[in-house]
């Protein structure tokens, strides 16, 4: 039992970024991809941040009292992550708008039929 | 002063000119620029080349941090090897795509289109360049946004969904290097090459280290297109303008491939990857599948395009086998094939391109008759070609000289025979090409006159390209001796009292 409450942060980790994957590859609609895409790439920043504490260790910031600190730097790194993964999903969504224009459509399958009436 | 800095100029100089370039705003004004930037920091890689050749590894602690604590930014050969092919790849793509730009992107998104050129090549440097793990996932995904950005730039609008699914793949690669990377640093609590390596190397196998590799590994693979994990690379390839074809196969994938090398050698160190884990086994594998496979779809394309995608893949293969031979000899002949493959995808893309220009087509009945029209064009395709196939006296035969060389030494003789083989379906697809080309009338509804050679701009980076084909096919001495002490030095591991400057 404690193998599980242990380690219910990276359990987590596991069931989201199943999630996302699962969407990633089953969705037919661009969007929920790109959602799908998202929730993995959000388990990968939880697994950082998670990582980085120390227990009984408080915010990394400079206080009274405190001896303890939870480890930054996975903090920052990640804040750099998110900003990559943000940059993604706006250049896949500005992607789907141009697909919108010129296919009409957003559904994986519908505009590869039209490809493949070419 | 600049020689002090040296190590950060290939990163610092497309960084900072790409956001100038946008503002220049227009389209020759931006392609004079790009193309001066992109020379400049070939040259910078060139000095990188001969220092290091000279003196051994150089390190540069960003910002004045030391390492391991701030990001460093290590070359040694094996990197600025890599580095001049990839920047000297994006100096004669610039100079071709003013024309081949013109032709397939509409004006207004020209300065992006030059922009873009040059933050992917900031991204490609800096992967080849950084020591730091966590830098070097910033700098893929650089890369790999500007790569986004250029592909979906065509006019065709199947670039677009090609560019989605490539944008799909790509994240998902970084995002599993990014997991790996989270566990090493779980384990190790540092972000530095050198300094994991001597970390890794003390806990002698651990579970979540091994972990971490086979993420990374995954990772690496999809961004490079090793064999089952490839789909997004024929598509993206296809539709993507020439110019950017022939720049993203002549160096991204090669640019993976590097990384691949760093964390095995590097990081890892070949004992553990190979003899603990067995990676070598898969990796050989998958690279022999990947020959065949490959190159038999190769056979069957009608788009010249998507034929020399499916090549790009099956080459990959050569590479990977290369490395997969855990020998000097296999290495070097993986990072020799990097760099010769540059120079022949690079030179057959271009040569592509020019049909396109010329024809508003890349099938195969497009290059019917094409020998006696464009004649320029379709020598450097033959020539090219060749190279790919590994015909003696060009850069193809070296590389697959010394793969060969490599298999027989372990005495894999069955591999040294497959290889050989594995060319013979290169004869097969290159030669469908040439037939048409050359055994073929021109259709009757072309009239022959509208058919004239490319303009000079185009035709003179393409020959730059074939005559290094043949020039390092002959004079092997940078190559070989670049490779070789690149492989050298990476078999060695890491030597923690070297490299400071």
């Amino acid at each position: 039992m404690s193998f599980i409450s242990d380690y219910y942060n990276y359990w987590i980790v596991v069931f989201l970024m199943m999630t996302g994957f699962y969407i990633v590859i089953s969705a037919n609609n661009l969007v929920k991809k790109v959602v799908g895409l998202n929730i993995f790439q959000t388990s990968v920043f939880m697994l950082y941040i998670s990582m980085g504490k120390v227990s009984g260790g408080t915010a990394p910031i400079v206080v009274e009292g405190a001896t303890q600190y939870s480890n930054p730097l996975p903090h920052v790194l990640i804040l750099t992550a998110i900003v990559v993964g943000v940059a993604t999903t706006a250049v896949a969504l500005s992607l789907i708008v141009r697909i919108k224009d010129e296919y009409g459509t957003v559904e994986e399958n519908e505009f590869e039929n039209k490809d493949d009436a070419i | 002063m600049i020689e002090q800095h040296l190590a950060a100029l290939p990163i610092i100089l497309p960084l900072i000119a790409a956001p100038i370039a946008l503002l220049l705003g227009r389209s020759l004004i931006t392609w004079a620029f790009a193309t001066l930037v992109s020379a400049l920091s070939c040259i910078a890689s060139w000095q990188l080349l001969t220092t290091t050749l000279s003196v051994g590894s150089l390190s540069y602690a960003l910002g004045g941090w030391p390492p391991p604590w701030g990001i460093e930014l290590k070359v040694d050969v094996a990197n600025a090897f890599v580095l001049l092919a990839v920047s000297a790849m994006s100096t004669l793509v610039l100079i071709y795509s003013k024309d081949s730009v013109a032709k397939e992107i509409t004006i207004n998104k020209h300065p992006l289109y030059y922009t873009a050129h040059l933050l992917c090549l900031t991204g490609l440097s800096g992967i080849l360049i950084t020591g730091d793990a966590f830098n070097l996932f910033v700098f893929l995904e650089i890369s790999s946004l500007a790569t986004y950005t250029l592909v979906s730039l065509a006019s065709d609008r199947r670039c677009l969904t090609a560019t989605f699914r490539y944008l799909v793949m790509g994240t998902i690669g970084a995002t599993f290097i990014l997991i790996g990377v989270g566990m090493l640093y779980m384990k190790t609590g540092t972000l530095n090459m050198a300094d994991l390596a001597v970390k890794i190397a003390a806990y002698d196998s651990n579970r979540t280290l091994n972990t971490g590799l086979a993420f990374i590994m995954v990772g690496v693979s999809l961004k490079l297109a090793l064999f089952p994990l490839h789909m997004w690379l024929p598509a993206a390839y296809t539709h993507a303008p020439s110019s950017v074809t022939a720049f993203l196969a002549s160096t991204a994938t090669k640019v993976a491939v590097y990384v691949m090398i760093r964390f095995i050698f590097t990081v890892f160190g070949a004992a553990h990857v190979f003899d603990d884990m067995g990676m070598n086994t898969i990796l050989m594998i998958l690279a022999i599948v990947a020959i065949f496979k490959c190159s038999y779809m190769a056979t069957v394309q009608s788009n010249v395009k998507t034929l020399l995608a499916y090549s790009s893949v099956a080459q990959i293969g050569y590479m990977i086998l290369g490395i997969s031979l855990v020998s000097v000899t296999g290495l070097m002949s993986g990072l020799i094939h990097i760099f010769n493959h540059a120079l022949m995808k690079g030179a057959l893309f271009m040569a592509v391109g020019a049909v396109f220009y010329r024809m508003g087509s890349v099938k195969i009945e497009a290059f019917k008759g094409l020998g006696k029209q464009m004649p320029l064009t379709m020598a450097a395709f033959t020539l090219a070609g060749l190279s790919i196939i590994g015909v003696p006296l060009t850069v193809g035969f070296v590389s697959k000289w010394y793969l060969v060389t490599a298999a027989l030494e372990q005495g894999l003789w069955i591999v040294a025979a497959l290889v050989l083989l594995g060319s013979l379906l290169a004869v097969v697809y290159i030669g469908r090409v040439i037939e048409a080309a050359y055994f073929q009338p021109l259709p009757e509804s072309q009239g022959a006159s509208k058919i004239k050679e490319v303009p000079l701009l185009m035709l003179v980076p393409m020959w730059i390209l074939v005559l290094a084909n043949i020039y390092f096919g002959i004079d092997t001495s940078l190559t070989v001796e670049a490779a070789e002490s690149a492989a050298k030095s990476l078999f060695q591991g890491y030597n923690p009292t070297e490299g400071a400057l």
